[in-house]
């Protein structure tokens, strides 16, 4: 955990900055994810701000923290993120994101894009290939972890639990698998596309310790990952229950905010950035 | 002629040992190779790695995407990771993972699939795997090598970790009869057809376990007043292109035969390296036709769908008898 002194109200302001980067992106690229970009900010501010060993300087040094974004459709927070802390040109990634043959699109490309540490976009790939990380980090002596975010939705697909057998077989007490559960997936809520609940219990019986927290609220975000962060017995999953498409007004918990259309008018991108200026995603989240 | 298999000549080295031992004695001098597999140490021989480096060999169970996907995360971090299970598995089961984990990010990958083709005999089209050669094939940054008997994996499981990035290798079940006499015997380049006999009247293109069997189809040919070069393209990709071309120009008739389907593998790789060249010549593609194979021996399946030296020999006359036509094309030669 290397820089905890950055407090809770300056790692809540970075998420509103990031917010609207994340609108500005949107509005540039034409549309996007916005629903599954919007609800995991704070949790991408909360581990490259503040818990995530890594050097944007030296984005490659072996005894880092690796991030997979498994859910890569949240690129459109995740890649300004990486630009906010250092890895990348912020107004390169606005304007570029989705143009043809950009280093930008909708899902994260780790061969072009300085600082992503896995290329996904296929849902259910994170947490093998992060299993994968953890085990090898572990047989390196490395104290480095392995951070798997993954959607709600995305835990339907099998791949994943053949994952999570690994991750407790191994012990591989340095994964940390976080749900972004924002209730929602493209056909509707995930209740009633496919039931996922009890997921709690469903991470418990695979040997995980679980922990959850309201993912919209930054100070609840940081206990959970810093709980997360100390427990050494074994993998961790945090579900974190967020809004899906948390700050963009008319859109916020919503089906509708998954993939989203911005359209032409500047007006309404500003009504939007207005509403994230004025708004405590405390009185949101959760 | 040629089609009985010698169990007793297998004993003594099947290609599944070979790559155990191969890895086992690579893995002294490199500590960046490590193993997975998934329930499958024994039958893969990935056991004999693991015995020799019990904590360098991780065992995933029966979970063939969290094998490939796990292999990708070894080698993210530094390792060389050599995934193996049986070849329907690893090129069905798991392609997305093969592609996308592995391909996508051109990781250090070497998977290694046994008991492909035919050679689960009589296992079934659940275990046969004919598809391998075509999807493997398509999959960018992807080398892919069969060797045709166990001295030939021994030389490519060594060499395989001086390519730097995914690597398919092919074997079978382990019961399939030696070609070479023994493992330095041979020049062996991956990228680089083998020439196994000269030839003028029509060339033989072969990979695999059947190589061995075009070889016997070629000298009996030779027997009866047909001269046949026999070629051994053990890598499938890259493909040797000049190899193939020369053999059109040189002997105007080539016959292909790989223990996979005919469409997508090596028939259809010759071919269009054949098409897009220009060169008058005829092709006759030898291997498993549009269908599931059936349950049988593996000597008998060879036999069915002309694998066998027998069968080899009878598609060689048929090509034999096929009129080329003679356009008068100037850019050849």
């Amino acid at each position: 955990m290397p820089n905890t002194n950055i407090s809770i109200d300056e790692l809540k302001n970075l998420a509103k900055e990031l917010r609207i980067n994340t609108i500005e992106t949107t509005f540039n690229a034409t549309s996007g994810h916005i629903g599954g970009s919007l609800s995991v900010v704070e949790m991408l501010i909360a581990l490259y701000f503040k818990y995530l060993n890594i050097d944007p300087t030296n984005p490659d040094k072996e005894d880092r923290d690796r991030l997979i974004l498994s859910k890569g459709h949240a690129a459109l927070s995740y890649v300004p993120c990486l630009a906010m802390r250092g890895y990348l040109d912020l107004e390169e990634v606005k304007s570029k994101f989705n143009k043809t043959n950009s280093k930008y699109g909708m899902h994260p490309d780790s061969k072009k894009i300085r600082g992503c540490d896995c290329s996904t976009g296929s849902l259910g790939h994170g947490l093998p290939i992060g299993a994968g990380m953890a085990l090898g980090l572990k047989h390196k002596g490395l104290d480095s972890k392995v951070i798997v975010i993954t959607g709600d939705g995305e835990c339907q697909e099998g791949s994943n639990y053949e994952a999570l057998m690994a991750a407790n077989h191994y012990k591989l007490n340095n994964l940390i698998w976080i749900i972004d559960r924002n209730h929602f997936e493209i056909d509707g809520n995930t209740e009633e596309v496919m039931k996922l609940e009890p997921l709690d219990k469903k991470a418990e019986a695979f040997g995980f310790k679980v922990i959850k927290c309201k993912g919209n609220v930054m100070k609840d975000v940081d206990k959970a990952l810093n709980e997360a962060w100390n427990y050494k017995e074994g993998p961790v999953c945090i579900i974190s229950d967020t809004s899906k498409g948390a700050g963009a007004v008319g859109y916020q918990g919503t089906v509708l905010s998954h993939y989203v259309s911005l359209g032409d008018n500047p007006k309404d991108v500003e009504k939007m950035i207005n509403y994230i200026k004025e708004t405590d995603m405390d009185t949101i989240g959760g | 002629m040629g089609t009985e298999w010698n169990a007793y000549d297998a004993s003594k080295m099947s290609a599944g040992k070979a790559y155990g031992q191969a890895l086992a004695e690579i893995a002294e001098k490199d500590e960046r190779i490590v193993a997975l597999t998934a329930d499958l140490a024994k039958s893969t021989n990935t056991g004999i790695f693991g015995n020799k480096f019990p904590d360098r060999m991780f065992n995933v169970g029966i979970a063939e995407q969290n094998l490939f996907g796990m292999a990708a995360g070894m080698a993210k971090v530094g390792f060389i990771p050599f995934a193996s299970s049986f070849a329907t598995f690893v090129s069905m089961r798991a392609c997305e993972q093969i592609r996308t984990d592995i391909c996508y990010q051109n990781l250090n990958v070497k998977i290694i699939a046994t008991h492909g083709g035919l050679s689960f005999g009589t296992a079934g089209s659940t275990h046969h795997c004919i598809e391998d050669f075509a999807i493997m094939r398509s999959m960018p940054n992807m080398t892919v090598v069969i060797p045709c008997d166990a001295y030939e994996c021994s030389r490519a499981i060594k060499d395989c970790v001086k390519v730097n990035g995914p690597f398919y290798l092919r074997v079978g079940r382990g019961m399939e009869p030696l070609l070479h006499t023994g493992e330095d015997n041979f020049e062996f380049e991956i990228g680089k057809a083998m020439k196994l006999k000269d030839g003028n009247d029509v060339t033989i293109i072969a990979v695999g376990v059947p190589v061995r069997d075009a070889l016997i189809a070629a000298l009996e040919l030779e027997k009866q007043g047909v001269s046949a070069q026999v070629i051994n393209m053990h890598t499938l990709k890259p493909i040797d292109e000049k190899a193939i071309l020369d053999a059109a120009v040189k002997t105007r008739r080539i016959v292909t035969v790989e223990e996979a389907s005919i469409i997508g593998g090596l028939g259809d790789a010759v071919a269009s390296v054949l098409a897009q060249s220009g060169k008058r010549c005829v092709l006759t593609k030898i291997g498993i036709p549009d269908e599931f194979s059936p349950i049988g021996k593996p000597e008998d399946l060879y036999a069915l769908y002309k694998l066998s030296s027998q069968g080899i020999m009878e598609k060689v006359m048929e090509i034999m008898g096929k009129e080329i036509e003679e356009d008068n094309w100037e850019d050849e030669d």
